[in-house]
């Protein structure tokens, strides 16, 4: 039974699992920290660029000129991967995804997979349906594989395991690679991990990546790494197999040099990744195999509210500058992506399940100010706000008072009084009355004190003068 | 698969593609170059479609050489350059640079080896390799990247498998930025497996500390090579 699948439907408890994290301060603090910072250099990378905003503008058109031309874009697509001898699959749903690579994997007996890092698989839960069904499925990249051996999600799509301290990281490869347990230095565990890794990746008979983009004029895909795990990957063993999001098309070569520019400044802020690898055709006696899978992708699509999230390259920029994400830690969502992207792309697979996480948000729009891609994020929180509301789900605490909320702003005469009541009360009210467990607003802050006077009173009086 | 007939995968997801495109469609913006590398102030922009180009601190001047941006930015990635002058120079930069090496392997004909590669060779017999000698024929000054196919790698994992990297590249094959790296300079199909290189295998994923050498090459040494 895999982790995913014992959690069944139950909707997740992103503010309970938040509350653990920042329980420890230690674990809060260094994530913070780390995660501003990758902010702060995509700041820095993208000031050094002349036009960034101009890039950022060029990229969101194409992205959104190949998703009102997808069906094309996905055909030629495949005829040039075709040609190429690239072997193609189709995958409606999570299911058939891992049913088509499983068969693969049975066709050549494979017992050792080695995968790169790949938010659709994830996405999919195809590594505990693998092993479920006897076949080895090792990650390859550090981070991920500090994930698979805590038995955790990713809690961030760029840097898996950043919510992880060095001394947990110590204590983890002392009970799984035997090494000295009171050794933090990350130089002795990187390489205790390299060391660990080799002999499987020389014995692996084949590899799984992901992919950045998938280039329609040329018929192969663009994995981004630092490592150059996938590369060990997609040159080691005989038989490689890559999962596509059908979103991932871009139409042209010469788009790369557009994406790339964005990607890994918006990430990490260096001007590219350390490996930027084209995959596009099996080396001589191998095989390459490409897997298209929808997933819900095609219904997004036909949201005229929701088909922008599809331009996601999966910087995690807006997961880096969110306030709300950098305090609680990327697990306490619940969900295969987090942060202010994940808020939108998760309830679009289970809305129910997900119901809380457009919540988890303080709505301050830093995310769309930062997309690459130019994804208006904090609108599309405050849409998947109002069908969870629309659909009566709006967790207990928030629809006791939102209802109210609506009524009284839908008549001004009634707002006008129940501000003037509203003020004349604060003033009075004892601190507790505010500072109840109702109102999470005010556990780490103190109410602002109420003005003398309404706005609207004192335009009334001041303002009017003017005219 | 049980799949009713005429209900496949493919065509059912490109069926409901097609009726969930959204509306209007979005015209393809063009990208266009500059009109040739080196003779853009500043270097790093685009022109056309993005109106007029600023001047990035640091970068060279039209008709300055690259070489010196792509050094800089290439330390920046953890790799490391040296100018050197004929082969000659290439070789005793490579010895003094690796003494220790049991296993050196060179694809350039004018740079000795220990072992020979030849096409076929099996990919898992690069484990043991110490240096790998390889040559690119295309480098990239706003990342410090260089351009590495199958072609060049002779069996594609030495470029992963080999403890270091030395790539010989010549100071005139370097283009200002991604745009024109992808602007025609090769093509992608005619390649099983093709890479940009900017630095060696680095891993930021214990608390961010930058490690180089994760799980590929340890270090990245770029010979600019002038004849």
């Amino acid at each position: 039974m895999s982790l995913w699948q014992s959690e069944a439907s139950r909707p997740v408890e992103p503010e309970a699992a938040a509350a653990r994290f920042i329980n420890d301060p230690k674990h809060e603090e260094t994530h913070d920290r780390l995660v501003w910072g990758m902010r702060t250099k995509r700041d820095q990378a993208a000031s050094l660029l002349p036009h960034w905003e101009e890039l950022r503008e060029v990229a969101s058109q194409v992205k959104e000129h190949t998703l009102t031309h997808l069906d094309q874009y996905l055909q030629q697509f495949e005829n040039n991967a075709l040609a190429n001898g690239v072997k193609v699959h189709w995958a409606r749903d999570a299911a058939e995804h891992n049913n088509t690579v499983l068969r693969i994997f049975e066709e050549h007996g494979v017992k050792l997979v080695i995968k790169s890092k790949s938010m659709l698989q994830e996405e999919c839960g195809m590594t505990e349906f693998l092993i479920a069904h006897g076949i080895t499925v090792r990650e390859s990249d550090l981070g991920e594989r500090i994930q698979q051996l805590s038995k955790e999600r990713p809690s961030h799509i760029v840097v898996p395991s950043i919510h992880k301290l060095r001394t947990d990281i110590a204590e983890l490869f002392a009970e799984h690679l035997h090494t000295d347990p009171h050794n933090s230095d990350p130089h002795y565990l990187a390489e205790a991990m390299r060391n660990d890794a080799r002999p499987q990746f020389l014995a692996a008979d084949a590899a799984m990546t992901g992919a950045n983009f998938a280039v329609a004029e040329t018929g192969g895909i663009v994995v981004c790494t630092n490592e150059g795990n996938a590369d060990i990957g997609a040159t080691v063993p005989s038989l490689l197999v890559s999962s596509i999001g059908i979103e991932k098309l871009i139409p042209r070569a010469s788009d790369l040099g557009l994406f790339l520019r964005l990607l890994s400044r918006s990430a990490l802020g260096p001007p590219m990744t350390q490996y930027t690898t084209h995959l596009h055709r099996p080396r001589p006696g191998t095989e390459l195999h490409f897997v298209l899978v929808d997933n819900k992708r095609s219904e997004r699509l036909a949201s005229p509210d929701f088909w922008h999230v599809l331009k996601c390259i999966r910087c995690g920029a807006c997961m880096n500058t969110c306030p709300v994400y950098r305090r609680s830690g990327g697990l306490a969502y619940g969900a295969t992506y987090s942060g202010p992207i994940g808020i939108i792309l998760d309830p679009g697979f289970d809305h129910r399940k997900y119901r809380e996480l457009p919540f988890h948000s303080s709505l301050c729009g830093s995310c769309t100010e930062v997309c690459p891609v130019k994804i208006d994020i904090s609108n599309q929180i405050y849409k998947w706000r109002r069908v969870i509301a629309s659909e009566g789900l709006l967790p207990a605490i928030k629809g006791a008072g939102l209802p109210v909320l609506g009524d009284v702003l839908a008549h001004p005469a009634v707002f006008h009084a129940a501000e003037a009541i509203g003020i004349a009360s604060i003033a009075h009210l004892p601190h507790k009355v505010l500072d109840n467990p109702l109102n999470p607003w005010t556990r780490h802050r103190e109410m602002p004190g109420a003005p003398s006077q309404t706005f609207h009173a004192w335009y009334e009086k001041e303002g009017k003068k003017h005219e | 698969m049980s799949e009713p007939v005429g209900t496949s995968a493919r065509d059912e997801i490109i069926s409901r593609v097609r009726n969930a495109l959204p509306r209007p469609p979005v015209p393809l913006p063009g990208i266009e170059l500059s009109g040739g590398q080196k003779s853009v102030k500043g270097g790093l922009g685009y022109h056309h479609n993005l109106t007029d180009l600023e001047e990035v601190q640091g970068f060279p001047e039209p008709g300055e050489p690259l070489a010196p941006y792509f050094q800089k930015q290439l330390a920046a990635m953890g790799g490391q350059s040296f100018l050197v002058s004929g082969y000659g120079e290439a070789r005793a930069k490579i010895a003094e640079l690796f003494p220790e090496a049991k296993v050196v392997c060179s694809v350039v004909p004018e740079i000795p080896g220990t072992r020979q590669v030849t096409p076929g060779q099996r990919s898992q017999d690069m484990h043991d390799v110490d240096v790998a000698v390889l040559r690119s024929r295309l480098g990239v000054a706003e990342a410090g990247a260089i351009w590495l196919s199958d072609a060049d790698l002779v069996v594609p994992s030495l470029g992963v498998l080999a403890q270091h990297l030395v790539v010989l590249l010549s100071p005139d094959a370097i283009v200002p930025t991604l745009h024109e790296a992808y602007d025609g300079r090769f093509h992608l199909p005619a390649h099983a497996y093709s890479l940009f290189m900017a630095g060696p295998s680095a891993t930021g994923d214990i608390e961010g500390v930058i490690i180089h050498g994760a799980q590929g090459a340890r270090s990245l040494t770029v010979l600019l090579v002038s004849s």
